[in-house]
């Protein structure tokens, strides 16, 4: 089988639109509402785990022949640990800002159900290239959604971009204008919203698909 | 009268299917039925219940009581105006009070029912159903429950965020967990809490700034935001009776909404089961936090302050989002006054808990009628068993 065949590409694509683990399975929610306020903080989160899932699933789909069947959630485990480890004082070496507002949901990666599912699920079964390719996509997947949701929620509630002010200073009910930013926004209920708007979304665009 | 009907009867080719305007079947829909009680009744199928009045004609008796308290928060706008201002300008009249509020009133009036009613009406098209007529109510509290400096604009964001996310996602009117007209409130109250608390949006602030323009002595505050503050009550309790203070539009006279309890009860539209014992509650836990010394003020006033009576007879007595079971209704409304007042003086973050204990309670009306239904039936299996 070569390395880009149509299956490997269905492995990959499939996690991003069709079998999205946050919109369609419903995956890694806690983590999407807790850290989507900003953009930024919602891209770094999203690909520390893409990185995890790719390298974990590549890792565990090597010694999935030796690992004895009784203890594979604690090798899984130990596993991602230390890619999480690793992610961790990587994010504190280099963007330190970013690392403290993502607090202890870096270190919370490793109870992130996507990871774990994809485990079990794929890795546990398939060679390693395949291994890599579904653990990024199921990344991206999640990534997407928490881009989106962070884009939203910082746009509405900060009236920011990834930290630049969008809406203009005058317009500001402070300054004279009529605007007000949307305070709910920066709550992680309306993340749960927002969410549950992505998930209908794509249901409605989706609909031949879901059946 | 017989010329609308006649009207009417002659445009219903035009907006039927394959008619012309047939894409706004669902408005003239409306606006038939609005008139006229349909002459198609139900199929004979089991029991039925027959009523003189159908859903839209019971639902404009809630409008009808609201009346008072819409036409006294004109007037307060208008009084207490002229108050911060010193009474300079030409409106100082009982009857330019009046007018002033009214132009500060209707706009909120017409765009809460613009966005709803926009919304409700799209929705039904693109789904092929009725407009339910549970928006009228609705669109008329939501003016009603906003303080009066807030904007326009939120307040057709708030709407349109209840009409979706409140009603029309359960499945539009009778459907809905949540009072809608509450769910604008809260989110309002968590969005823009700038604009739904605080001391300066209570009052009219054209020609004026509540902090340092108005004449002396004047406050700007609410009885409940400088009970929050800690500051001594300004107002005596037969101003908060008659509801010359400030504070959201509908809420602040007590005897307005008395009125419309009557109404409503009279014409058997609200539970008086759920009014009066959402006052026992209220009133037995502001007379423990009384002499708790939790609060210095008399435990009465804390029932005629704020939305606490507008709330038990507006909003605690929705039959959607209440208790249904006889015997459940006295402590759905128990649960109410007494969470209102527990939040109000216990929590320093809310000045006011009418919102979310009703929203709070809404959440449980449905076990507290499971519980009381699976008792019966429990009581009656007993009673059944022959040996």
């Amino acid at each position: 089988m070569s390395l880009f065949s149509k299956e490997n590409g269905a492995v990959f694509t499939g996690p991003i639109n069709l079998n999205n683990p946050v919109a369609v399975q419903v995956l890694g929610i806690c983590s999407a509402l807790a850290v989507t306020s900003q953009l930024k903080p919602a891209i770094v989160m999203g690909l520390s785990v893409t990185v995890i899932t790719a390298f974990s699933n590549v890792i565990i789909s090597l010694l999935r022949k030796t690992i004895p069947n009784r203890i594979r959630i604690i090798v899984q485990l130990v596993v991602v640990a230390a890619l999480v480890t690793i992610v961790s004082n990587i994010l504190k070496a280099y963007v330190y800002d970013v690392s403290v507002q993502l607090s202890v949901y870096v270190g919370l990666i490793i109870t992130n159900c996507i990871l774990m599912g994809r485990l079990e699920a794929f890795a546990m079964q398939n060679g390693p290239w395949e291994s890599f390719l579904d653990g990024i996509g199921n990344g991206l997947g999640y990534a997407f959604v928490l881009v989106v949701v962070g884009f939203i929620r910082e746009l509405l509630g900060f009236g920011s971009i990834l930290g630049f002010q969008i809406i203009p200073d005058s317009a500001y009910m402070d300054n004279g204008g009529l605007y007000i930013n949307n305070g709910m926004m920066t709550m992680p209920a309306m993340a749960l919203i927002l969410v549950a708007c992505f998930i209908w979304v794509h249901r409605a665009v989706n609909k031949e698909e879901n059946k | 009268m017989a010329f609308i009907k006649n009207m009417l009867d002659k445009m219903k080719p035009t907006f039927s299917e394959g008619g012309k305007l047939s894409a706004f079947g669902s408005l003239f829909d409306a606006a038939e039925t609005f008139f006229y009680v349909p002459s198609e009744t139900a199929k004979v199928r089991g029991a039925q219940i027959h009523d003189a009045i159908d859903s839209k004609r019971s639902i404009f008796f809630v409008v009808i009581a609201l009346i008072p308290a819409i036409l006294f928060g004109m007037w307060n706008i208008g009084y207490q105006h002229s108050l911060a201002i010193g009474c300079t300008d030409d409106c100082c009249g009982m009857f330019g009070q009046f007018l002033y509020g009214l132009a500060v009133m209707l706009p909120k009036i017409m765009v809460s029912y613009a966005v709803g009613l926009g919304i409700e009406v799209a929705i039904a098209q693109w789904k092929k159903e009725e407009v339910h007529e549970g928006f009228f109510v609705t669109g008329m509290l939501i003016p009603m429950i906003v303080p009066v400096n807030c904007p326009l604009w939120i307040i057709a964001i708030a709407t349109a965020f209840a009409v979706v996310f409140a009603k029309e996602v359960f499945g539009g009117t009778g459907m809905n967990i949540f009072n809608p007209a509450l769910v604008t409130r809260a989110f309002l109250f968590f969005a823009y809490p700038a604009m739904m608390s605080g001391d300066k949006v209570w009052v009219n602030e054209k020609y004026m700034d509540c902090i340092n323009g108005t004449v002396d002595g004047f406050s700007c505050a609410t009885p409940l935001g400088q009970l929050a503050a800690g500051e001594p009550v300004t107002y005596s309790a037969m101003d908060t009776i008659i509801g010359t203070i400030p504070g959201s539009i509908g809420e602040t006279s007590f005897i307005a909404i008395m009125i419309g309890a009557v109404i409503l009860i009279w014409a058997g539209i609200a539970s008086w089961k759920i009014i009066l014992s959402t006052f026992v509650g209220g009133a037995l836990m502001a007379f423990l936090l009384r002499y708790d010394g939790a609060q210095n003020f008399e435990w009465w006033e804390q029932l005629t302050v704020g939305g606490f009576a507008f709330g038990a007879v507006f909003m605690a007595t929705d039959p959607v989002t209440g208790c249904r079971v006889e015997a459940g209704k006295w402590i759905y409304g128990f649960l109410i006054g007494v969470m209102a007042i527990v939040i109000r003086v216990l929590n320093p973050g809310f000045p006011e808990g009418m919102m979310l204990a009703i929203l709070l309670m809404n959440v449980f009306a449905p076990l507290i009628d499971y519980c009381f239904v699976q008792a019966n039936i429990k009581k009656r299996a007993k009673r059944a068993i022959v040996k």
